[in-house]
């Protein structure tokens, strides 16, 4: 079974990140990129398969500008067969990437893909889902286990009560979720080989993708800022505070 | 002006909150609010959703494929019904709500707008981006605008009051695609997380998931709801549905208290719309300070079970 897996660029996690004075966005010139940590997890888990003899050849795809060449390469570091940049500047949202992702699929044909659940930059959980549809396949999102095995991929999901347990016919979409496993550092040996395996790139235009945005970001601004407020001597200082301060209990 | 469709989330008996936020929402958009109840054997569910202040009808659609709303079946049938003439269509951004509504975005050829926090016009809403470290305005040009609130944002509407007339539809049929297997749901005299007056937190500095008893009894001093950070559950110390934060869940209680947890911007994402902070920490440079309302510099194993009893005493 081949598995092909979606890997995004985004400013790490670490970094503060600024908004604009001019309210177009956040600051990212000058900033840490790396790849979506979901991402990072759901490339770990087409791995795992593979070494686990589930899984025979592993496609990264990402949509981007020329830098995530890097982030494919991570990717083909920790593991993956072979790789597509689908080249762009225009900033591409959920529908236009999971549109990307289906004309690749279609050439493709893979028996599972595999995302981050969500981007943290933008954190929309939406492109899983939007290429599920697309393909018209089932989606199984947030996953924390994944077992594929008879044409079908068992899926248990982290969701708001607890954990569901889904069955989903082959092909399916799987979303990743920080419990699915830890993903491995690349080894520098692995970082030399990943040089050689080949990186493929394309454009949305040959692939026939119209990205043209449907949401129009109008300003980005600042959160209301918390301020920091005081230290408490004791137990007892605290829930004096608490009671005839705060009154909150 | 076009109707809205807000979809509910329910366990066939009962609405949960969240279906309440978003008539909240919906309400701020403007039009007649209707509430689809897709499940099987939701008579129940959907006398509850008639009875919302401010709904005007309830479509229940009532199919044996529904019985666990899942996306691959429920979507085409929101698709038909968003095609019928809504101009939104809304749900609580929960796992329900995220697990859906992209899928229905999809299958209309429009976007979907994630966890608004703000309604400024019909067509234009406010959503955070980098855990919450900024705000984006984000305008829609699409014929039908698909929306999940984020449910700390809005207050929850009245769950009485309401008289709205509750018609069946019928409902479109499995999809064969999925199959539900089992749910493994984390039970709890506790109060909800998302909906709890207080929570309190424990992060990596409880050391283990022996020590969350020393939180339970401070909850239930409380009336609280126990959360925790992400490391706190990659430790095992609690189930996954604990976590709270930018990847977990989004909390806004009255009091929120933080105790042994380090204040991560991804954790502070979960929780910094507290109305009053406490952070219990030994250590006096975290983070966690810094939002913090009020800070207590000490060794939590000492400090709880010393706050549990003077609570004891009032
Ligand atoms: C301030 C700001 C302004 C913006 N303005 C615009 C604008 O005006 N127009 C515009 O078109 N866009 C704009 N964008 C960008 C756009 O909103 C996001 O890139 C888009 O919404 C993607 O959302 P997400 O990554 O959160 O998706 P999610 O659905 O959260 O992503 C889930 C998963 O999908 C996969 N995935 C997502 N994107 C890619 C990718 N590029 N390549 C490979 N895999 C991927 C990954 O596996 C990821 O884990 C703006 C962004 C910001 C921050
Ligand atoms: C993609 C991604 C998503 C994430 N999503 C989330 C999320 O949704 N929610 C989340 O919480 N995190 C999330 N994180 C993780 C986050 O970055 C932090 O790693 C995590 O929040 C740290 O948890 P902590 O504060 O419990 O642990 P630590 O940072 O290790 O802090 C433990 C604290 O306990 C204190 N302590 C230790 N012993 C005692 C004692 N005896 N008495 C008093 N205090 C003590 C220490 O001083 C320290 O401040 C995410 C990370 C990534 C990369």
């Amino acid at each position: 079974m081949k598995i092909l897996c979606a890997v995004k660029r985004v400013v790490d996690y670490n970094v503060k990140i600024r908004v604009k004075t001019d309210q177009s966005g956040v600051e990212t010139s000058n900033v840490k990129f790396s790849m979506n940590p979901f991402d990072e997890i759901a490339v770990e888990e087409a791995v795992r398969l593979k070494e686990a003899g589930t899984a025979t050849e592993i496609v990264v795809v990402s949509i981007g500008p020329a830098q995530a060449q890097e982030t494919l390469r991570t990717a083909l570091a920790m593991g993956a067969d072979r790789a597509i940049l689908v080249q762009t500047d225009v900033e591409t949202q959920p529908l236009a990437v999971a549109k990307v992702l289906k004309a690749l699929v279609e050439k493709e044909a893979p028996g599972l893909v595999i995302l981050g659940k969500q981007a943290i930059d933008d954190d929309c959980n939406q492109t899983g889902q939007m290429l599920a549809a697309l393909l018209g396949w089932g989606q199984g999102t947030f996953a924390s286990k994944v077992v594929p095995a008879d044409g079908k991929v068992t899926v248990t999901r982290e969701i708001d009560g607890g954990l569901e347990t889904v069955e989903l016919a082959l092909p399916a979409v799987v979303t990743a979720d920080l419990r699915l496993n830890e993903p491995r550092y690349a080894s520098l040996p692995n970082i030399m080989k990943a040089k050689k395996k080949p990186l493929e790139t394309v454009t949305p235009d040959s692939l026939g993708v119209d990205v043209t945005p449907r949401l129009t970001t109008l300003k980005v601004t600042e959160p209301a800022k918390r301020k920091a407020g005081v230290k408490v001597a004791d137990v007892a200082a605290l829930v004096d505070k608490l009671k005839n301060e705060a009154r909150v209990i | 002006m076009a109707n809205i469709l807000v979809i509910a989330e329910h366990d066939n008996a009962a609405l949960k909150p969240a279906t309440l936020n978003a008539v909240t929402a919906a309400g701020k958009i403007g039009g007649d609010i209707h509430i689809l109840v897709a499940g099987k054997g939701a008579q129940a569910a959907a006398d509850a959703a008639a009875k919302v202040a401010g709904v005007a009808k309830v479509l229940l659609a009532d199919d044996a494929a529904y019985e666990h709303q899942l996306p691959e079946d429920v979507a085409p049938l929101v698709v038909s019904l968003a095609k019928s003439g809504y101009g939104h269509v809304l749900a609580g951004a929960t796992s329900m709500g995220k697990n859906l509504l992209p899928r229905v975005a999809a299958l209309l050829d429009v976007a979907a707008i994630s966890d608004i926090t703000g309604v400024a016009s019909a067509d234009t809403f406010e959503r955070p981006i980098y855990a919450g470290n900024a705000i984006a305005t984000v305008q829609s040009s699409d014929a039908v605008k698909i929306i999940t609130v984020r449910t700390t944002a809005f207050e929850t509407a009245a769950a009485e009051g309401g008289s709205a007339a509750v018609e069946t539809v019928a409902g479109a049929g499995a999809a064969s695609l999925s199959r539900f297997v089992s749910a493994e749901l984390t039970k709890s005299e506790r109060p909800e997380l998302t909906a709890a007056r207080v929570v309190v937190s424990g992060g990596r500095g409880m050391q283990s998931g022996e020590n969350f008893p020393l939180l339970e009894a401070l909850a239930d001093k409380l009336g609280a709801a126990v959360g925790a950070s992400r490391a706190a559950v990659d430790a095992g110390f609690v189930p996954n549905d604990y976590q709270v934060g930018q990847t977990g869940k989004i909390v806004a209680p009255e009091l929120y208290i933080a105790v042994g947890i380090s204040g991560a911007i991804q954790h502070l994402a979960g929780m910094k719309d507290s109305k009053v902070i406490v952070a219990i920490n030994k250590d006096e440079e975290a983070p966690i300070f810094q939002v913090a309302d009020y800070g207590l510099v000490a060794d939590l194993f000492k400090a709880v079970p010393e706050l549990t009893a003077e609570l004891d005493k009032r």
